[in-house]
């Protein structure tokens, strides 16, 4: 085991990890941040999405050693079911979640294009969540839970 | 008698109940729960395709520090299947493995890492047995069938069904047109793998999380194979990330993790790699079809056969019922006087094959609307015209006794043509552009429950706390379908309360009363009709009780929103709720749900009917090919379903839309393929599904027929909207390039190879030719209805 110090979420955490451990297994297991999903162990399905300064990144091929010195926001840094950020309600509000597992990182990638742009059309939000798979809402609500979020900020 | 909604609660869009806590993350799946001691357990999957089991030596693993438990097939040796008709599985390989991946030993381990060393420390030595992979190899007489002892074929079960005199049929008709097509099979790919979590409770009790969809079928083969009484075992089905129907069947890693639990006295969590689901499986059969009709010069259908032909893998799973469905829902959308239906399902060294959304249906309905498409040139009638003219009627039973409620099938027509502008459009685009028809139906659940019993497939509970909050008490399992939402809604309508202000408690063997489960379709109709009738027991027993209390005539107390009127005077709920407690008690009232079962003598609908209600689809696709690639891409999909009504607007679009996407990946890209036993590419790199980027345009259409028996008149919609996206595709393909591809998925080789036909002259045809030799017995004959005949 190796000791590594995390920012997550605006916090400082110290723990340590094997070094073969992804940032996946590290967020779930050691830091109990379940919303970052598992779906493909293979970068494909997007599930595991976090923020990592800003830009959308695939926990589950980030080794945690890796992840040091860098801001990691996971979808528990979003909102909260209090204080849900805008993206959030949106999802509700637009049917843009029907099993909700690909629910997390669709809103982490979309957070990710909305602080980058102001307006954003249809391609740009189909862009930004071009690598999340969703198996459920064949993306229609998504999008136009993206661009509502877009237009109330 | 339907019941209109008076509260506008539903009918209106509402996000889900469960909405924040999946947007923020917090919603729990099995995966998420973790306990004090918990161990994970880990599964051995068999390399070899078919082979007798030698030995499995697991000393060393069992030596590893940290493991806590190895277990093999001796271990667990009760033979267990969904179906009463198909006990072919064990949770261990017991003597043989029949796929690559079948579950030959498992470990449990103080952390996943010692798991999976201890995995790779278990040496099991076989005896390779020869494999059987296809449909032609799997009739064939073989020394060592998959199951049974041989000399024998691979069959797992037939049918043979005729319905009126087909032959007849075919003499009275003009024309006469027969077809072969060929439906690959494909995975679910549900975002979440699927897990389980078991705790052994104080006095032998077993709690078992699951991502099932069907914790009572899990709950009774846990007391199957485990051998303990369903009673010292309570299953909690946790939100499913995803079922599709993959989450239908019971498996092993469920089995495993409560005997597991069981031993050691820990938690044990097993949640499966993506690898692992593909061995799992129990996805869409590929099936081999025939199909020949006889028409009249005006097209309609004087008469027709289908022969069905299933590629089941290695187990029966829910094999039995998706044979009959590849057959039995052909008469649910065309007036058909003459039918007869001749299926068979082998066995073969592959993942077991099951239910998917859609469950054996959509493979003979790409069949036959292609091959409609196909007779309506061949008579010179439009595409829509054809179908039109062969369309069931509300309040009929069909020539295999099927009942017909209500239809919204002509005006799915109707407003999907209209939207489209299709008949306008069809023949007329540029080069390369295409439009296709195509319709469908199917079942808001199944009549026959999956062992025989003559219970409710449903019943609710309504339990009202002294502040007048209410909760809902029901099996039904969310598995991203909105069961949870939909049972808020329901009661909310009927009650006069917002569906936010309810509390469900749901999917629990212990707390809640029986669902079924979610397949099938069932739930909204089911679930949906049990809560209403504990709601409207409620209901009168507030009344009651406060006209009781005010000294007027019950007619004259009636609910409002939130609140109890008598006269102009309103009561707020939670003081109508104390009146009623204060007369009568404790305020619970149930609900029970059981489908009609009117269907007389030997012929029992074979397991698939009668469904209570059908809903319908009808679609129109829009396409662009590229005749130099092969490549296809849809651009815009019309998509129009009766729900009977829609309960909540929002998840019925959201049902429609992810059918459509659903449908786009089985018609364009998605199979699942093999080398021999070995599966081509288990993962979602190799088994590509549509990102966004390959979504066109959906324009989804509602039609409520108000089914008379459906709650407030609804219908289902989480499987139907699939089923016509399919041969709609087919059919815009060939208005593009004027080829028939009778073998899906679409790809572009085959695109090229259909048109590289049409240059020599040829048909343009892509397809299957041959079926496979095989006798099926004489069809048992069943006298249709008498004719005329109105439900």
């Amino acid at each position: 085991m190796e000791p590594v110090t995390l920012v997550v979420n605006g916090t400082t955490r110290e723990l340590f990890v094997a070094s073969h451990h992804t940032l996946l297994e590290t967020l779930r297991e050691g830091l109990s941040l379940t919303g970052t999903k598992h779906g493909c162990e293979l970068g494909e399905c997007g599930a595991c999405t976090v923020l990592v300064d800003g830009v959308p990144i695939l926990a589950c091929l980030t080794l945690t050693l890796d992840a040091v010195d860098v801001d990691i926001v996971t979808i528990e840094g979003i909102g909260s079911m209090a204080r849900p950020d805008p993206i959030q309600v949106a999802f509700g509000e637009h049917g843009a979640a029907q099993c909700g597992y690909c629910t997390p990182a669709m809103v982490l990638a979309a957070k990710a294009l909305l602080d980058r742009e102001q307006s954003p059309s249809e391609e740009m939000i189909a862009e930004a969540i071009a690598g999340n798979v969703c198996r459920c809402t064949g993306y229609v609500a998504i999008l136009r839970a993206v661009a509502a979020a877009a237009e109330s900020r | 008698m339907t019941r209109d909604p008076r509260f506008g609660i539903v009918g209106t869009p509402g996000p889900r109940v469960d909405a924040l806590a999946q947007a923020t993350g917090t919603l729990q799946y099995v995966d998420d729960l973790t306990y004090p001691g918990m161990l994970y357990g880990k599964i051995l999957g068999s390399t070899q395709g078919h082979a007798r089991v030698i030995a499995v030596d697991t000393a060393a693993a069992e030596a590893l520090p940290g493991v806590r438990v190895v277990l093999t097939g001796a271990d667990l040796p009760t033979a267990f299947g969904l179906l009463p008709v198909s006990q072919d599985e064990h949770v261990l390989a017991i003597d043989k493995v029949r796929h690559v991946g079948d579950a030959v030993a498992a470990v449990a381990a103080d952390d996943p890492d010692i798991a999976q060393q201890a995995i790779e420390l278990i040496e099991v030595s076989y005896e390779p047995l020869p494999i059987v992979t296809t449909l032609a190899e799997a009739v064939g007489i073989v020394d060592e069938p998959i199951h049974g002892e041989g000399p024998a074929n691979n069959r797992d079960r037939d049918i043979s069904l005729e319905f009126g005199d087909v032959d007849a049929g075919y003499e009275a008709a003009d024309h006469i047109r027969e077809d072969v097509f060929f439906y690959q099979g494909n995975n679910h790919a549900a975002l979440e793998t699927h897990g389980a979590v078991a705790i052994a409770e104080e006095g032998g009790r077993l709690h078992v999380f699951s991502s099932t969809q069907v914790p009572h079928y899990l709950h009774r083969i846990l007391a199957k194979v485990l051998e303990i009484p369903e009673s010292r075992i309570r299953v909690t089905a946790n939100p499913t990330g995803g079922g599709f129907g993959a989450k239908t069947d019971v498996f092993s890693h469920e089995l495993l993790a409560a005997h597991m639990a069981r031993l050691t006295g820990r938690p044990v969590k097993i949640v499966l790699t993506r690898e692992e689901v593909f061995y799992a499986h129990r996805g869409r059969h590929p099936v081999l079809m025939w199909v020949k009709t006889g028409f009249t010069a005006e097209g309609r259908i004087t008469s027709m056969a289908f022969k069905t032909f299933l590629d089941g893998g290695a187990y029966g799973s829910y094999g039995a019922a998706s044979l009959l469905y590849t057959g039995q829902l052909q008469t649910t959308t065309y007036r058909i006087p003459a039918y007869r239906f001749e299926g068979l399902r082998v066995f073969t060294n592959k993942p077991a094959c099951g239910p998917k959304r859609g469950h054996g249906t959509p493979q003979p309905r790409f069949a036959l609307e292609v091959h409609l498409d196909k007779a309506a040139d061949d008579l010179g009638i439009d595409p829509v015209k054809i179908r039109e003219r062969n369309l069931v009627e509300p309040n009929t039973r069909t020539v295999n006794h099927l009942r017909i409620t209500s239809c919204g099938l002509a005006e799915c027509i109707e407003r999907v043509v209209d939207a489209s502008g299709y008949l306008d459009r069809r023949r007329r685009l540029a080069a390369g552009r295409g439009v296709g028809f195509a319709i469908g139906a199917y079942m808001s659940g199944a009549g026959l429950p999956i062992y025989f019993n003559d219970m409710p497939q449903s019943e609710v509970m309504l339990k009202v706390d002294r502040g007048g909050g209410v909760t809902v008490f029901s099996m039904a399992a969310d598995c991203g379908q909105g069961s949870t939402t939909m049972l808020a809604t329901v009661v909310g309508e009927a009650l006069g309360l917002d569906p936010s202000e309810l509390t469900l408690v749901t999917a629990d063997t212990d707390l809640t009363p029986i669902d079924l489960g979610s397949y099938s379709s069932r739930v909204t109709f089911m679930a949906g009709n049990a809560a209403l009738d504990a709601a409207l027991e409620l209901a009168d027993r507030i009344r009651t009780a406060v006209a009781d209390d005010s000294g007027v005539g019950l007619e004259e107390v009636s609910l409002g929103k939130g609140v109890v009127c008598v006269g102009d005077r309103e009561i707020p709920w939670a003081e109508a709720v104390r009146v009623t407690e204060a007369r009568w008690g404790l305020l619970v009232t149930t609900g029970s749900y059981k489908p009609p079962t009117d269907i007389k003598g030997d012929y029992r609908g074979s397991g698939v009917g009668p469904s209570p209600a059908y809903s319908y689809s009808a679609c129109v696709a829009e396409v662009n090919c590229d005749p130099e690639t092969g490549f296809v891409s849809v651009e815009s999909v019309w998509l129009a379903h009766d729900v009977g009504r829609s309960i909540n607007p929002l998840l019925v679009r959201g049902q429609i839309e992810g059918s459509v996407h659903m449908a786009l990946g089985e018609v364009l890209m998605e199979e699942q393929t093999f080398r021999a036993a070995l599966h081509n590419g288990p993962s979602l790199l190799d088994y590509k599904i549509p990102t966004v980027l390959e979504m066109p345009r959906v324009e989804s259409i509602l039609v409520e027929s108000i089914d008379a028996e459906g709650p407030f008149g609804a219908k289902e919609v989480g499987q139907g909207p699939l089923l016509p996206v399919i041969p709609a595709v087919v059919n815009a393909v060939h208005d593009a390039l004027g080829i028939r591809l009778d073998e899906i998925p679409i790809r572009p080789d085959t695109v090229l190879a259909a048109l590289a036909d049409l240059d020599r002259g040829g048909t343009g045809r892509w397809g299957p030719t041959d079926l496979p030799d095989y006798t099926f017995r004489p069809p048992q004959k069943v006298e249709p209805p008498p004719a005329g005949v109105r439900l």
